[in-house]
């Protein structure tokens, strides 16, 4: 067990020059077998290690990374955490997530900048007001924080946001959960690597699963590129690549693989405090205590898994920016980049056994997976450690798509992360 | 951003001009009052979404407003060739006996 970061550590380091820090996280080498492997380190495979270790007790795991930790959507998101979901169960699965936010930085002893400046979720149709009105009231009835507000209210919290009737889209209000915010989603990763490794989890980079050894629908082992595993317990938390990882076990998804592109611009004098997302004109907008612009787009309409869209998405969402934020247009965007998400038909995840024993998948998260980190980690455990679903992940089995339970989110996913 | 040849106009076109209607030739259950409710949501939601040569459906949404379908790589965006629908159907009808005969 390593040292705890502390004010004291920092101090004497810095009177050492800092060179007596370790490596974050172990790189064990890799055994013959575990009783859990979780595929894929990123935020939601090594929380779900995490939590394995830390509230099962469950000793030898394995977390598998065919590229480095957190190298795919973890690092490619914009980083934006909220939880005023419509419907009760996506509700009460990201409000989980949101308290769990709340105390992470101190229970992985990691901090991982969570700064809860509040989103707005702006309205710019008569529609858009009733659906933000009865979003915020149904928040409201499940505790959650919520605030429907108008274009004046807007504007006196965002001086700079352009509330004039004269454009195409012109803001009639909008909902604001203050609790929300953001998180550094590098340092998210790297936590959680931490914390698990602490634990005893092995985490294997440059790992990539090829193949599983199923016997009678039960898992028995995975085939990688280095070598066999032998274990009974398979967590995927494969993202984009779900599809990919589902098909070597003759498992059929409801997940379709879009890029979703965001960019960033030069770093600026501190702007804007808040995070304004716009699901009508395809846009959503943070600072980064970098001071860079972090902008998102839509997803790419089509399938793919390049990690990388088309330019007209860019230019469309550039366009949304510019309309909310007229002194924006002058800014210069340093950095551009995809990342491929995992949809579904109901804008909702899947945290679910499957027809094999022993193979669970959590995915589908679709646009917004950065938000549910540690909670989806957190219940995805729990499935995975009683082989049976937390309360709070029952009603997203792989099942709903089959007894027609959808749990649609669209309104409140959508665009918005 | 690649470029689409639409099989009705004869002419390739910017991706710009299409709007993507999803995987091609998802059938229909034949005798819908049989089927399991998991072969209609089979039918329904699930899609192979495969990492590599994908048959799919674009609408020449700004041309010609017709359907085709294309065979496109989602690993680079490569395209192998596009087609009228009834003629997609024989090329990828082919492509498939052609897998199976492959197996055997």
């Amino acid at each position: 067990m390593k040292k705890d970061y502390s004010i004291w550590t920092l101090l004497s380091q810095g009177l050492k020059n800092h060179v007596g820090w370790q490596p974050t996280w172990r790189s064990p080498e890799l055994k013959s077998s575990y009783d859990v492997v979780i595929i894929g380190a990123g935020g939601h495979g090594l929380a779900t290690a995490y939590y394995l270790a830390k509230e099962h007790g469950v000793k030898n795991i394995a977390v598998l990374e065919k590229g480095f930790l957190g190298g795919g959507n973890t690092a490619r998101n914009t980083t934006i955490v909220r939880s005023n979901y419509l419907w009760d169960e996506s509700a009460m699965l990201y409000e989980h997530s949101l308290k769990l936010w709340e105390g992470l930085s101190e229970d992985i002893n990691y901090n991982v900048m969570f700064s809860q400046r509040g989103v707005f979720n702006l309205g710019h149709t008569l529609q858009d007001m009733r659906d933000i009105e009865r979003r915020v009231n149904a928040n409201n009835l499940n505790g959650i924080d919520a605030l429907a507000l108008n274009a004046k209210e807007v504007k006196d919290r965002i001086p700079m946001i352009n509330i004039s009737k004269n454009t195409r889209f012109p803001i009639m209000g909008a909902s604001y959960q203050p609790r929300a915010g953001v998180a550094r989603h590098d340092a998210v990763a790297w936590g959680f690597a931490r914390a698990a490794s602490n634990y005893g989890v092995d985490i294997i980079e440059n790992c990539e699963v090829t193949g599983m050894d199923i016997e009678n629908s039960t898992m028995r082992g995975l085939q990688t590129n280095k070598g066999f595993i032998k274990t009974s317990r398979v967590g995927c938390v494969t993202a984009g690549h779900s599809s990919v990882i589902a098909k070597m076990a003759g498992i059929k998804m409801p997940i379709e693989s879009h890029p979703l592109q965001a960019f960033v611009s030069e770093s600026l004098k501190p702007i804007l405090d808040t995070v304004v997302m716009s699901n009508a004109v395809h846009g959503y907008v943070s600072q980064s205590d970098k001071g860079e612009l972090v902008i998102g787009a839509g997803i790419d309409h089509y399938t793919s898994y390049t990690q990388r869209g088309s330019p007209h998405i860019i230019e469309h969402t550039a366009a949304a920016i510019i309309e909310l934020f007229p002194m924006f247009s002058r800014v210069r965007m340093n950095r551009q980049w995809g990342g491929i998400v995992d949809t579904t038909p109901d804008a909702c995840p899947i945290i679910s056994k499957t027809k094999v024993a022993g193979l669970y998948f959590n995915c589908g998260w679709g646009t917004g997976g950065f938000k549910a980190t540690p909670g989806s980690g957190n219940v995805f455990a729990h499935t995975i450690a009683h082989d049976a679903p937390h309360p709070l992940n029952a009603a997203f089995s792989l099942d709903r798509f089959h007894t027609g339970h959808l749990i649609d989110e669209h309104g409140a996913a959508g665009v918005a992360h | 951003m690649f470029v689409i040849n639409c099989p009705h106009c004869q002419e390739a076109r910017e991706e710009e001009e299409f709007h993507y209607e999803g995987e091609a030739f998802i059938a229909r259950p034949a005798n819908p009052e049989a089927e399991t409710d998991d072969a209609w949501g089979d039918y329904l939601f699930m899609k192979k979404n495969p990492k590599g040569w994908h048959w799919e459906m674009w609408n020449h949404a700004t041309g010609c407003r017709k359907i085709l379908v294309a065979k496109r790589n989602t690993a680079n965006h490569a395209i192998a060739g596009s087609w009228t629908l009834s003629e997609a159907r024989k090329v990828y009808d082919k492509e498939q006996y052609d897998a199976e005969q492959a197996t055997k």
